[in-house]
């Protein structure tokens, strides 16, 4: 084996902007070692791949392949220098067939069909419409695609996320004798069993910095579960947990909801006065969750009952006509950049019809005046929100619905990518929204939130809910075994 | 890979464009003065009497003219800017211009003045109401779809215009009066003209409706999750703009005093060009009517020049088309927004 | 099986066609080998147009200076053609085409305003420098030129102007879709993040489809020329006209997706709807509205199919 490490990457930081996604994140993959990069969400696991990748530019540090410091700026150049990713969503032509896309990425043909057998896709047409086939086809076809070009480094992002047992096991055996063959291999997983069966070590990211490389060997799970938490940091008081109000009617209640594909079969109970927290790694349908009960997108099964009454929505309007409001996790997503603080938070002021009018000035400035002394949010209403740092937009983006009033409150992510002060105002703010009889749904990918602001905590992994913890039991390792489904036999 | 600093554009850059992007009266302004120079440098005198031996300091005449002219300009100006607001667009209003005119004098002798002009008034309105049905609920792009109601309009008026072509024209006095009149010295349809653009302020910049506008250009989503129907916001604006455009119309037929099947279509573009001239953005969430007057007045004042420079028509057309595209690429570059 | 439903919009078109014939052929039937060629002739602007309109849709993308870019192209044959021997106008005309295309795509590509109002500037733009080539109608083509579209050929029935379209996209379009540039294109309008991470230059292919753009208007122009025996400098109503065709024709506003047979048979379609209505003695200026009214239900209709289409 060569001395020379096939990919070396240190000290790569990324800003954008204000906002640090990495800090410190390397990486060392030698010939024919398979590493796991691991992390919780948030931690910097995209961005660090998109450097990688050639897709960003870092703002510091060195990547080096094959000991060679190359100039990577686009997809193409990564590929000739012989790092080839494979992405979490489909990079194949959606309206060509599969020739016309080979054509495109001068894939060699005949090797293609090699590795699409190889993995167990038969039966496959050359004519075949990409639009046609299922997705899991499609992510085969992208292995493949990246194998026929013969890489060194192969990065496989997610790539057993949406595939049926058999392909995984194709997959990872594929893989493992490409590795054994001498190439190197960077594999981005949530699940833990594919990680010891293909691994030889682990990198974890916990907030844009690697603070740890473990080899595989039983028991990793535990050690990689406490590096992607970290520390405890001291985040204020933990919350005693109020006596549950599990009695009376719930404000909202979810039976079989389902959200095709992701979002399978969820019920709970949502009482006022209590903050229930949702809990899931990326993807297992929580956003799906968030955007059914705010009344963006319809569901394709169960029921929702607010007060006792069934409810379905057609329109975030109708979710709020039923007190039910929602900050979603990007930021950007809700708020008017170019617009004032003042404007942001009295948008729903304005919404209907009968509001069109003469704004109504004085009732607004006092309620926005409140919104944001309430929130602490440190600037004032006239700056435009685009000026503002993460975290007082994010308070913006919760003032809005302060201001409006607050029966059910959505909130999704609250506090991801914020900095450690803002946090510190968040949490007691969640609780006595709880105190003064609102009922919040939060989901948060910081799981040492969970017993700051929480009563109860509702797990979800694949699309169901796998557990319901109350918020004297939720610590941060039980939370997380649960999210990877790891409630089994302990 | 190298140690590659991020794209960022340089600190000073960015204050600058900040800056004019929150007043963008103040360039605005001292091109227009500029302009107005370069035209007294042109022809000595035009604007300032006293340098061709004539009475005065400033000369009314010229004020009044480049006032009556650009008035008709900034009020369909205010339709491109109340649009634009939303990301969108108006490209029927030279047509309802055209066509509120036309009905308007060929009804006047039957059925009245005030009928007349409601009718008028309602054709814009209609027009504005299918506008705002194909981009608020078909969710069709509103540069293809006023251009498609523009042309289905234009054959309408083709077709009412044989039908009436026995019946004589009436321009309405009022209606004269308003165009061609003047009262201290000032052109009677600043009269009107000034109360519409305290509306246009008003609704704008303080009523629940001008917030939406704003709203649904700097982020539709955004006011979507805030609880706003959209399809109820494009179908009252184009509405608006659709009335406001006929009434600009009927200003005009008094100014021109002729109807015709093309009158207010030479108005069209410079009205695209005015909007985006006076700071606001085709890309929406940021506008200013203030400062479409004044991009009005701008492209009076460049006419006239270009009039006097004796630049053929094609020159003028190109010179429109290459401001647009010059003003939206420098606020791009500029403020690093799109 | 998409492949079906891709031909399957073209056949339904063509068969369309057919009936629209047959129907003028029974409400008129001195409708013969003449009127279809005259049918073919007017359409010969529109269909070029079109084509072009097409290639930048397909791309992801608009180009609202389609009918100014004619205009620039019909005058400068006319003034060309009273100076110089006609085969170095018609190649000089035709570069001309390319290189305003091209100089549309640049724009948009180097100064990253979107294409709407990239083209809707150079609308004005290229209708000035119409303008400036020839202030009113006037210079000529030569007689060879008009001679080219008018009349039919082999059969009867076969128009020479159809005959120059079919061969103009047989000989430019049809070898181009399957070359790596052609794929492209359908690339970065179908999926733009996709095909910059399959390697394509998102930047030259997007100029090239609007440089084709501008080929296919400078052979709208120079149709134009033939047809009129002079210039226009006034921009025609090829704009709403070759979108409504576009999308009529099966092609997708958001990109991807259709080829240039289909719009073709849209341009001859909305045609001969104009003929019936004519021999049905409409007034004419109601055509127009009819007309505007079909476009806009078209367009109206492709939006809303895109957005289902989206929307799953």
């Amino acid at each position: 084996m060569s001395d020379i490490p096939l990919l070396d990457a240190s000290g790569v930081a990324k800003n954008f902007g204000a906002v640090k996604a990495l800090t410190d994140a390397k990486l060392t993959l030698s010939k024919g070692q398979v590493i796991a990069l691991m992390g919780a969400n948030g931690a910097g696991k995209s961005t660090f791949v998109k450097i990688l990748t050639g897709a960003l530019k870092p703002t510091a540090g060195r990547v080096l392949i094959r000991g060679q410091e190359a100039r990577v700026g686009s997809p193409a150049e990564a590929q000739r220098s012989g790092l080839v990713p494979v992405y979490q969503e489909p990079s194949l032509i959606p309206d060509l067939n599969v020739a016309d896309n080979l054509t495109l990425g001068n894939t060699p043909v005949q090797a293609f069909r090699n590795w699409v057998e190889e993995l167990g896709i038969e039966s496959l047409k050359l004519t075949d419409m990409i639009s046609d086939l299922p997705l899991a086809t499609l992510r085969i076809l992208d292995l493949a695609r990246a194998l026929a070009a013969q890489p060194d480094v192969l990065l496989l992002d997610e790539m057993t996320a949406a595939l049926p047992t058999d392909l995984v096991d194709n997959v990872l055996k594929t893989v493992r004798k490409q590795a054994d063959a001498g190439m190197g291999v960077i594999y981005i997983s949530h699940r833990f069993t594919e990680i010891s069966d293909l691994c030889d070590n682990a990198t974890v990211l916990r907030d844009g910095c690697t603070v740890g490389e473990l080899p595989i060997e039983p028991g990793v799970e535990d050690r990689a579960v406490e590096l992607m938490l970290g520390a405890k940091l001291a985040l204020g008081k933990r919350h005693t947990g109020v006596a549950l109000r599990s009695e009376g009617t719930p404000q909202l209640a979810a039976r079989g909801l389902a959200s095709a594909p992701k979002l399978s079969d969820v019920s709970f109970d949502l009482f006022a006065g209590e903050v229930l927290g949702v809990v899931a790694l990326e993807g297992q349908g929580q956003d799906e969750l968030f955007d059914l009960l705010a009344g963006i997108t319809p569901p394709t099964g169960g029921t929702l009952s607010v007060d006792s009454t069934v409810a379905s929505f057609n329109h975030p309007s109708d979710a709020i006509a039923r007190g039910i409001t929602y900050v979603p996790g990007n930021r950007t997503d809700a708020l008017l950049l170019q617009r004032s603080v003042r404007e942001n938070i009295a948008l729903p002021f304005a919404a209907r019809v009968g509001d069109w009018g003469p704004l109504n000035r004085s009732m607004e400035r006092d309620r926005v005046n409140y919104a944001i002394e309430k929130l602490q949010i440190d600037t004032r209403a006239q700056d435009e929100v685009q000026r503002l740092s993460g975290g007082n937009q994010q308070k913006v983006t919760i003032a809005r619905w302060i201001a409006k009033g607050v029966k059910t409150l959505l909130l999704f992510d609250p506090t991801r990518g914020i900095d450690v002060r803002t946090k510190r105002q968040i949490y007691p703010l969640v609780r006595e929204l709880a105190e003064q009889g609102a009922a919040v749904l939060m989901y948060t990918s910081e799981l040492e939130e969970i017993p700051l602001a929480c009563d109860r905590c509702m797990v979800i992994f694949n699309g169901r809910v796998v557990d319901m913890i109350d918020a004297k039991d939720a610590d941060e390792q039980t939370l997380m075994r649960a999210a990877y489904g790891l409630t089994e036999v302990a | 890979m190298s140690i590659a600093p991020d794209d960022r554009p340089d600190p000073f850059r960015e204050r600058f464009g900040r800056y004019l992007a929150d007043n963008p009266m103040i360039p605005l302004i001292v091109f227009l003065i500029l302009l107005v120079t370069g035209l007294e440098v042109m022809r000595p005198g035009i604007v300032t009497p006293f340098r061709a031996d004539r009475d005065g300091l400033l000369s009314m005449f010229w004020i009044g003219n480049l006032l009556k002219f650009a008035i008709p300009l900034a009020m369909l100006a205010a339709c491109q800017v109340l649009t634009m607001l939303t990301a969108g667009i108006d490209l029927s209003v030279g047509i309802i211009a055209t066509v509120a005119a036309f009905v308007c004098a060929t009804l006047s002798g039957t059925l009245g003045v005030a009928p007349a002009v409601l009718v008028a008034l309602s054709c814009g309105i209609i027009i504005g109401l299918v506008n705002g049905f194909g981009v608020g609920i078909v969710r069709v792009h509103p540069l293809i779809m006023t251009l498609g109601t523009g042309l289905i309009a234009t054959g309408a008026l083709q077709v009412y215009q044989r039908f009436v072509i026995n019946v004589g024209t009436e321009i309405p006095a009022f209606l004269g009066w308003l165009g061609t009149g003047r009262t201290a010295g000032m052109p009677n349809g600043l009269y009107v003209f000034i109360p519409f653009a305290l509306l246009v302020f008003w609704i704008m910049r303080f009523t629940g409706f001008g917030r939406l506008l704003f709203a649904m250009g700097s982020n539709e989503n955004a006011a979507r999750l805030s609880g706003v129907r959209g399809w109820q916001v494009y179908l009252a604006l184009y509405a608006l703009s659709g009335f406001i455009a006929s009434m600009a119309g009927l200003l005009y037929l008094g100014m021109i005093r002729q109807p015709s099947l093309s009158l207010a279509n030479p108005l069209l573009l410079p009205s695209v060009a005015a909007a985006v001239i006076g700071g606001t953005s085709i890309f929406g969430g940021r506008g200013s009517y203030a400062g479409a007057i004044i991009g009005a007045l701008i492209l009076r004042v460049l006419d006239t020049m270009l009039t006097l420079l004796q630049m053929p028509e094609g020159a003028r057309t190109a010179l429109f088309g290459v401001i647009i595209l010059a003003v939206t690429a420098i606020y791009v570059r500029i403020t690093g927004s799109r | 099986m998409t492949q079906m439903k891709k031909h399957a919009w073209v056949i339904s078109l063509a068969v369309l066609l057919a009936v629209l014939l047959a129907l003028t052929k029974i409400i008129q039937p001195g409708f013969g080998a003449s009127g279809i060629e005259s049918l073919a002739r007017a359409a010969l602007p529109f269909g070029f147009a079109t084509s072009g309109m097409a290639v930048v849709i397909i791309a992801g993308g608009i180009d609202l200076s389609v009918a100014s870019m004619m205009a620039v192209c019909a005058v400068t044959t006319a003034v060309l053609m009273e100076r110089i021997a006609g085969v170095p106008a018609v190649i000089i005309v035709l570069l001309a085409g390319v290189a305003m295309g091209a100089i549309n795509g640049l724009l948009i590509v180097l100064t990253k305003v979107p294409d709407i109002v990239v083209t809707l500037a150079m609308l004005f733009v290229w209708e000035g420098v119409a303008l400036l080539i020839l202030s009113s109608p006037g210079g000529s083509t030569a007689d060879w030129l008009q001679g080219t579209i008018r009349g039919s050929l082999i059969f009867f029935w076969l128009p020479k102007a159809f005959l120059i379209i079919a061969m103009v996209l047989a000989l430019l379009w049809w070898p181009l879709q399957r070359t790596k540039l052609g794929l492209s294109i359908y690339a970065i309008g179908s999926d733009e993040l996709a095909a910059f991470r399959s390697g394509i230059s998102i930047g030259p292919t997007k100029v090239a489809a609007y440089a084709i753009c501008g080929l296919f208007c400078a052979f709208g122009g120079l149709s134009l020329a033939a047809l009129t025996g002079i210039g226009e400098p006034v921009p025609g109503p090829y704009l709403m006209a070759s979108i409504a065709a576009v999308v009529l024709g099966g092609v997708v506003l958001g990109g991807g997706k259709g080829g240039l047979l289909g719009p073709l048979l849209a341009v001859f379609v909305l045609r001969i709807i104009r003929t019936l209505l004519t021999l049905m003695a409409v007034d004419p200026n109601v055509t127009t509205i009819v007309e505007g009214v079909i476009m806009v239900g078209v367009v109206m209709l492709g939006t809303a199919l895109t957005l289902k289409g989206t929307r799953k």
